[in-house]
């Protein structure tokens, strides 16, 4: 028993629950806000220190043992995402803080995002199967709220198209639960993997992971990322940020856990798909990266590129493949958030979306263009930044899967990242100065700030490759084992 | 156009006393018999709804001066509250406890704290849905 697993999950939720109560105290629920995200930081942080030691740390609610309670299980994997989750909610808030608007503050923003890394929190900690679309539900209506907020025509365009989409894929998450309590007679993540091994993937098993992939790849927007580029485009920077970096990580997540606990019997079936699939994703991801002269929606097809390439690590299997995809996951998360801060600033002092219609930025503000050139650099996996590690573990796991075709795809769709972004870093950041000097819209520190701290992140995460790799080793080895996760979630102390 | 609504209201007052009780009995009875939080939320949002329909909205509110938004979190803090007092305990999270204790009236009853996290449902659900029935009948501007 270990409370502490629970508190990434209680502690954002009970903030959420006290802004309502001070509504009109914006600088106490900034404050309350910021500290609560960098609490989980430490104490996601004190979890994996713990994990290394004693291994996997659960807490069984009200302590009903599984399989018959819900438990939170933590172990690397889901601590590691906890942690990067919680640094990029932080930063995201500082974002906030300077530009999302007073407007928005008092209609209970803060509480909203509290609730929003409630949700996300808990999916990557729960151990139960139910309690994940709990968790999955709680994250998908507090972004509905936030992609709607404001009530632009735009923003009630899309979320109208957003809402719909995730009520039928959480309706289809509802019935693949449903036929996999009918087959099991379990809900327990662990006690659902001990029972299908023991009766073996039978054909009707492996349907059940086929609707589970759907529904994941809704939520991750593998291949079925149609809603993705308009919805996550058109809200505000800083929550557009926090959905780049963490709602489509919450199904991939979700995807990991399915088929490295449950559904590892058949690859033959279930991996071809996700093969199948990831390849699709890289190539659509990439030809809309390129297609596009609309900035936000440049930077969305970058996303789901991303996430094409972290699904070809679960595709070939291999101890390094998922290794690299763990590495890449958390790369793209702090990368991506800083990729739509950076977007959305240049869009600020702009005031143009369209890159045809910059130029020549790098005069006016030279800080954000050379954290574009970074980050830009760190997508594409340039050698000392972060990109890199995760990209060659997945090109030698797949080569060791002698999956040629899909390493072949993951490389050439790193090209077309890096052909993306140069474009819009020699378009806007090169070229004639066309905002005069007396024109120029301040930078303010509450923009530049979270995006130097992301910049620094992703180098660190890059040069100190050596001292995260135990944990991502830990985790990687924990998904290829699905006995030490039933081990230590059924086992009774 | 002034309507006389007199058996309407009359009846109201009559059966939104009975609804509410009702209500009530279905709160404490969730514990051994069909009922709970939930559902008694509902009920008693609907007795609410009732008087609201039969009195307009001015009248209701000066006779129940509740502000039901503010009913949400103080449901959901009470839910959660008695979820996190495990922590005091030691305890894992949401861990619940009885106790039997012996009363006037009733003579010996059964408490358990699962009554106040039923409360905070119950709190929660009436002030989300009395929140949202208000905010689109009070939609006339624009």
């Amino acid at each position: 028993m270990n409370n502490l697993v629970v508190l990434p999950m209680v502690i954002p939720v009970l903030a959420g629950i006290l802004f309502v109560f001070f509504r009109y105290q914006i600088t106490l629920q900034r404050w309350i806000s910021f500290i609560v995200m960098v609490g989980n930081i430490g104490i996601a942080a004190y979890l994996l220190y713990l994990n290394q030691i004693e291994g996997i740390q659960r807490i069984d609610f009200s302590g009903w043992k599984p399989p018959f309670g819900i438990s939170f299980v933590a172990d690397s994997f889901s601590l590691i995402l906890v942690l990067i989750t919680s640094l990029v909610a932080a930063i995201c808030l500082v974002y906030a803080f300077s530009s999302i608007g007073e407007e928005r503050e008092k209609m209970y923003f803060y509480s909203f995002v509290n609730f929003l890394v409630a949700g996300v929190n808990g999916s990557f900690l729960t151990g139960d199967l139910f309690n994940l679309y709990v968790c999955f539900e709680i994250m998908l209506l507090a972004s509905y709220v936030l992609i709607a907020l404001g009530g632009e025509k735009a923003q009630l365009r899309e979320s109208i198209k957003y809402v719909l989409i995730n009520v039928l894929s959480s309706w289809f998450f509802l019935v693949a639960i449903a036929y996999l309590y009918g087959s099991v007679g379990t809900l327990s993540m662990a006690h659902i993997s001990e029972r299908i091994a023991e009766v073996g993937q039978t054909p009707l098993l492996t349907v059940i992971s086929i609707v589970f992939l759907t529904v994941f790849a809704l939520k991750a927007g593998l291949l079925l990322y149609f809603w993705l580029p308009g919805s996550y485009s058109i809200a505000p920077t800083a929550v557009a940020a926090l959905f780049g970096a963490l709602l489509t990580k919450v199904g991939i997540y979700a995807m990991f856990r399915v088929f490295t606990l449950f559904f590892y019997h058949d690859h033959s079936i279930t991996h071809t798909f996700i093969t199948v699939l990831a390849a699709l994703t890289l190539i659509g991801g990439s030809i809309g990266a390129v297609a596009y002269k609309d900035i936000r929606l440049i930077v969305t097809y970058n996303v789901v590129i991303a996430v094409g390439f972290i699904l070809v690590g679960l595709a070939v299997a291999t101890p390094e493949a998922l290794e690299g995809s763990i590495y890449y996951l958390m790369h793209d998360m702090i990368v991506k958030a800083l990729l739509f801060l950076i977007a959305g600033t240049m869009i600020a002092v702009t005031g143009t979306t369209r890159i045809d219609e910059m130029s020549g930025l790098i005069r006016n503000y030279p800080l954000l263009g050379w954290m574009f050139f970074i980050v830009m650099l760190s997508l594409a996996g340039i050698p000392p930044l972060s990109g890199f590690i995760g990209k060659v573990l997945v090109g030698q796991g797949a080569i060791e899967a002698e999956s040629y075709i899909l390493l072949a795809l993951a490389f050439i769709s790193s090209i077309f990242v890096l052909y993306s972004l140069l474009r819009v870093f020699l378009q806007c950041f090169w070229g004639e100065t066309i905002i005069s000097s007396e024109d120029e819209v301040p930078m303010k520190k509450g923009w530049i700030i979270p995006c130097a701290i992301l910049t620094i992140a992703t180098i660190v995460l890059g040069l100190g490759a050596e001292i995260i790799f135990p944990y991502v080793s830990d985790a990687a080895n924990t998904l290829l084992n699905p006995s030490d996760y039933i081990d230590a979630v059924l086992t009774q102390d | 156009m002034q309507q006389n609504n007199l058996i309407l209201r009359t009846t109201t007052t009559l059966i939104a006393f009975l609804l509410l009780g009702f209500a009530i009995y279905l709160f404490f009875a969730g514990h051994n018999s069909p009922g709970g939080g939930f559902v008694g939320g509902l009920m008693t949002s609907g007795a609410v709804l009732l008087l609201y329909m039969a009195y307009g909205i001015e009248s209701v509110d000066k006779m129940l001066p509740i502000n039901f938004r503010i009913l949400i979190p103080i449901g959901l803090a009470t839910a959660l509250a008695t979820g996190a007092g495990s922590f005091l305990f030691n305890v894992p999270f949401l861990t619940h406890t009885f106790g039997y204790f012996y009363f006037p009236i009733f003579g010996e009853v059964e408490l358990a704290t699962a009554m106040l996290f039923d409360l905070g449902v119950y709190f929660t659900v009436v002030g989300s849905v009395m929140t949202t029935i208000l905010t689109i009948a009070n939609d006339q501007k624009v």
